[in-house]
């Protein structure tokens, strides 16, 4: 087997290309450094020189302005340059090749390359093309991974439930085409969460899901039981179109967050989601507006992961 | 070599320091022994505003060299640094870069009155223009060595000196 | 010219032959005595065999020459002692004109290295849709009719397109897989691709066509020949069809006896193949399947890809692994694992490949084409791109170290690769 690419020979984190793989020890660390820079976003003056002098490329192949700014503010934070490209509108549309694209981004000096893109495992091409001193990290990767949401996910868990070691944790959705359930899933199992659900029909969840260790449920009320953590999932509406879904009003009704659905869960149970969310599709406005969602908290300790993440691969 | 007793060289700075104490007075130790240090005189010298503790890990100079590579801690300063008289409490003083670190994260929290340096021992060594203040006690310290503070499982402070750990 | 073969192993799988001896080759043809001889190979230490027949191996011409050509694949095929090697018809446009047939034919004819046997397309342009002209293919030198790895959606295509070649009494290879269940899979779909966040192509898009394919064998009674089998599932089916007694074949392409999903590890898109690689269990069953003769033979399903084409994200990346040269060394891997003799393995490239193909090659009985390996069952060497031939340099087995160099290679009674 390969040596784990995201780790240098020293054992430390040189990418951050997906949550899997990553020692318990690693993970912990993020999640440390990321408190400590929740700290530094908190005050007035929200930016340390740590990433002084270095480039940080957000490389996106695939639109995302939601993720791209989060990743932009960090890095500003950080006090590197950010260079942001959309490349879904540049180069590729002019027959570049991929590696062609980071050669030419690498002979302008970069040092951290943020990569999001349509196809599983981009990032991991990329990382094993790029110079000893660049870093990748990835910012989801098709169905594959999202490891900075994952980690934001755990970090909001411990935030507000401190000891994984005795939690249930509910995912409910389209976890067939959700990198952020991947991501998070490998998270809490590696953090050693007992019990972790998934919530979905038969036809949102890939074949033998059950091996990333997970118990399935296609019963929401079941499911929902005695959570301490509920993770709504975003249903995209080009779902209904493949036969995965007759139509988002069913959908609403069986796997539909409601107030009245999460009273099954334990009565101090947290509601995440990793946005943007699709008030009536995947989840009431009243459970999203309620005073179980921790679903605009998520945001800010992002940018601190993600603060953390760059400044720990960078160092 | 023999050290001298820290829990001594707090005794004797608090003395020193308690007449300079203003109503503006605040204090603020660096992480780990610097935060020992200033626990100590903190609840000696019986400051009203609560202890700032900061770790100043963002803001080293050899973070390209060094990396990121332990856990750093929060910085939690519960006042606001506007105006203050502050003292800065660190164990030991030597190139004088974890000051000019910590100075640096001091104002990106604001621009206090004065800041005057207190340390248990200043080792010599100096790398950078920088001079405590209030010192514990002046030792000469080989290069190859390594001057700390410990804290002991009943909570007593002791100077430690060992060989540098090969990196 | 006439050879001697001396000191020898002689192995004839056709036969079960296995030990010392000499060989002579006379006029193009395996001769029984010596006479005059032009040359002398001594074959100390090596085993002599016939030339292996390997029945699926892209040469990329027409149409794909930037990936490889007619030259460099033709000097792998002879490097790797293949001595005949029959193409799919996956070129572009596709070999369903017998023009393009015949120019190729005589293109590789030219090259005097292995002999070459097209087989034809079974639609028009591989779409699934229109019959093409199977007999006027047959006259330009198709030996069968394929859809590649192009299946055919539309069932009743298919019955026509097997009615049409059982009336003429030609041979239909298929590979089983069903044109909707595989769509947009890049993976097999089970836990490695549920990991790695790839669409999957599940086993039952192998077993449903496989099925249906078999009911329409019955109903129509067209020879058929199944390619590249990948599941456990599709072995155990055709076990049963051939014990009912239903005149089917099939195939397993090397890779698959090695390799399975976990083989993808961080997106290696060198394991980027079609139909993917599958689970453990069903590498273990192709691999018994083939040791049973429920599996017929084993191709090299070599398939030229250049770097562009694998440089890519693992979705994007074109299937495909170049596998010539190392069919004989991997086949005699697959062997030592479950300890056959060489005889037995040999058959498996030489005798029963000959039997799927239709020729008289593969066998070294007096009169037969003198088309003959002599390879070191012992020497090794090291899968990389500067020790492969083909144009194509991408293969998952690259770093392997492997067992089992070709010294000649010998096509119709003529020496064309010295190694």
């Amino acid at each position: 087997m390969q040596r784990n690419p995201q780790l240098n020979e020293k054992g430390e984190l040189q990418h951050l290309l997906s949550i899997e793989g990553l020692p318990r020890e690693i993970l912990m660390q993020i999640l440390r450094t990321a408190e400590s820079f929740v700290g530094v976003t908190e005050r007035e003056v929200k930016k340390v020189p740590l990433l002084r002098g270095k480039s940080v490329f957000n490389l996106f192949f695939e639109p995302s302005t939601r993720t791209r700014t989060t990743f932009e503010i960090a890095a500003k934070r950080l006090s590197a340059d950010v260079i942001n490209l959309n490349i879904a509108v540049s180069s590729q549309t002019k027959g570049e090749s991929l590696l062609d694209t980071v050669a030419n981004l690498s002979a302008m000096q970069a040092d951290i390359f943020v990569v999001r893109h349509a196809s599983s495992g981009a990032p991991f091409l990329i990382a094993s093309h790029v110079k000893p001193h660049e870093h990748v990290v990835n910012a989801g990767d098709g169905r594959h991974a999202h490891p900075t949401q994952g980690l934001l996910d755990l970090y909001t868990i411990r935030h507000y439930k401190q000891d994984f070691s005795r939690l249930t944790v509910a995912i409910i959705g389209d976890v067939l085409h959700s990198r952020v359930a991947r991501s998070l899933i490998h998270g809490l199992t590696t953090l050693g969460t007992p019990e972790v659900r998934v919530i979905a029909p038969q036809t949102l969840l890939p074949a033998g899901v059950e091996a990333l260790g997970v118990k399935v449920f296609h019963d929401m009320r079941e499911g929902l039981r005695d959570c301490d953590a509920i993770v709504m999932l975003r249903l995209q509406s080009e779902r209904m179109k493949g036969a995965l879904l007759p139509s988002a009003q069913e959908y609403f009704k069986n796997y539909g967050l409601t107030s009245e659905k999460l009273a099954l869960a334990k009565s101090d149970a947290i509601v995440m989601h990793p946005g943007p969310m699709n008030r009536g599709v995947e989840i009431d406005s009243s459970v999203a507006d309620g005073p179980h969602s921790v679903i605009l908290p998520q945001v800010t300790f992002g940018i601190a992961v993600r603060m953390a993440v760059m400044s720990m691969v960078a160092g | 070599m023999k050290l001298p007793d820290a829990e001594k060289l707090c005794e004797s700075l608090a003395a020193e320091l308690r007449p300079k104490l203003t109503s503006k007075t605040a204090m603020i130790g660096l992480y780990t022994g610097g935060a020992w240090l200033a626990e100590r005189l903190h609840g000696l010298l019986g400051l009203k505003e609560p202890l700032g503790l900061m770790d100043i890990a963002f803001y080293r100079d050899d973070y390209h060299a060094q990396g990121l590579h332990h856990d750093p801690k929060r910085t939690r300063i519960p006042f606001d640094v506007n105006g203050r008289e502050l003292l800065l409490v660190d164990d030991v003083l030597y190139t004088g870069r974890t000051v000019r670190a910590a100075m640096n994260e001091l104002f990106d929290y604001g621009r206090p009155a004065s800041i005057a340096l207190v340390v248990l021992a200043d080792r010599g060594g100096r790398q950078l223009p920088i001079a405590a203040q209030y010192c514990g006690a002046k030792l000469d310290v080989p290069a190859g060595m390594r001057l700390s503070l410990k804290r002991e499982a009943d909570g007593r402070l002791a100077l430690v000196l060992e060989a540098h750990r090969a990196a | 010219m006439r050879l001697a073969i001396r000191n020898a192993r002689l192995i004839d799988p056709a036969t079960g032959r296995d030990g010392a001896g000499d060989l002579y080759i006379a006029d193009g043809k395996i001769s029984a005595e010596a006479g005059r001889v032009d040359r002398t190979i001594d074959a100390k230490g090596l085993v002599v065999c016939p030339g292996f027949v390997d029945i699926a191996a892209r040469l990329r011409e027409p149409g794909f020459e930037y990936k490889a050509t007619l030259e460099s694949e033709m000097e792998a095929a002879v490097a790797g002692g293949v001595t005949s090697l029959a193409c799919p018809p996956d070129t572009d446009p596709p070999l369903d004109e017998p023009g393009l047939v015949d120019m190729l034919r005589r293109r590789a004819k030219a090259l005097s290295r292995a002999r070459v046997y097209p087989i034809g397309a079974l639609t028009v342009k591989l779409e699934g849709e229109r019959l093409t002209e199977m007999a006027q293919l047959a006259e330009a030198g198709c030996v069968a009719f394929s859809q590649a790895n192009a299946p055919i959606a539309d069932t009743q295509v298919l019955w026509r397109a097997l009615q049409y070649a059982a009336t003429f009494g030609f041979r239909v290879w298929l590979r089983p897989e069903d044109a909707w269940l595989r769509k947009g899979g890049v993976a097999h779909d089970g836990e490695v691709a549920t990991r790695l966040g790839l669409p999957g192509i599940p086993s039952f898009a192998e077993t449903i066509a496989l099925a249906s394919a078999l009911e329409l064998v019955r109903a129509t009674g067209a020879r058929v020949h199944f390619c590249r089998l990948s599941t456990a599932g599709a072995v155990g089916m055709i076990r049963v069809a051939k014990r009912e007694g239903l005149a089917v074949t099939c195939d397993v392409a090397i890779h698959h006896l090695h390799l399975c999903e976990l083989d993808l590890g961080y997106f290696d898109s060198n394991c980027r193949l079609d139909p993917p690689l599958r689970s453990q269990r069903d590498r273990d069953a192709l691999a018994r399947g083939l040791e049973e003769g429920v599996i017929d033979c084993v191709c090299s399903d070599h398939t030229p890809v250049d770097d562009d084409g694998k440089h890519l994200p693992f979705a994007e990346a074109e299937p495909g692994a170049t596998g010539l040269e190392l069919l004989l060394p991997l086949t005699l891997k697959w062997g030592e694992a479950r300890k056959l003799p060489l005889a037995k393995s040999l058959a498996r490239i030489t005798s029963s490949a000959a039997e799927v193909l239709g020729v008289t090659t593969g066998r070294l009985a007096p009169g037969a084409p003198a088309d003959v390996t002599v390879f070191d069952p012992n020497a090794t060497f090291r899968v990389s791109p500067q020790t492969l031939r083909s144009q194509g340099k991408h293969t998952p087995f690259t770093g392997y170290e492997l067992a089992g160099r070709v010294r000649y290679t010998i096509v119709d009674g003529n020496v064309v690769y010295e190694g």
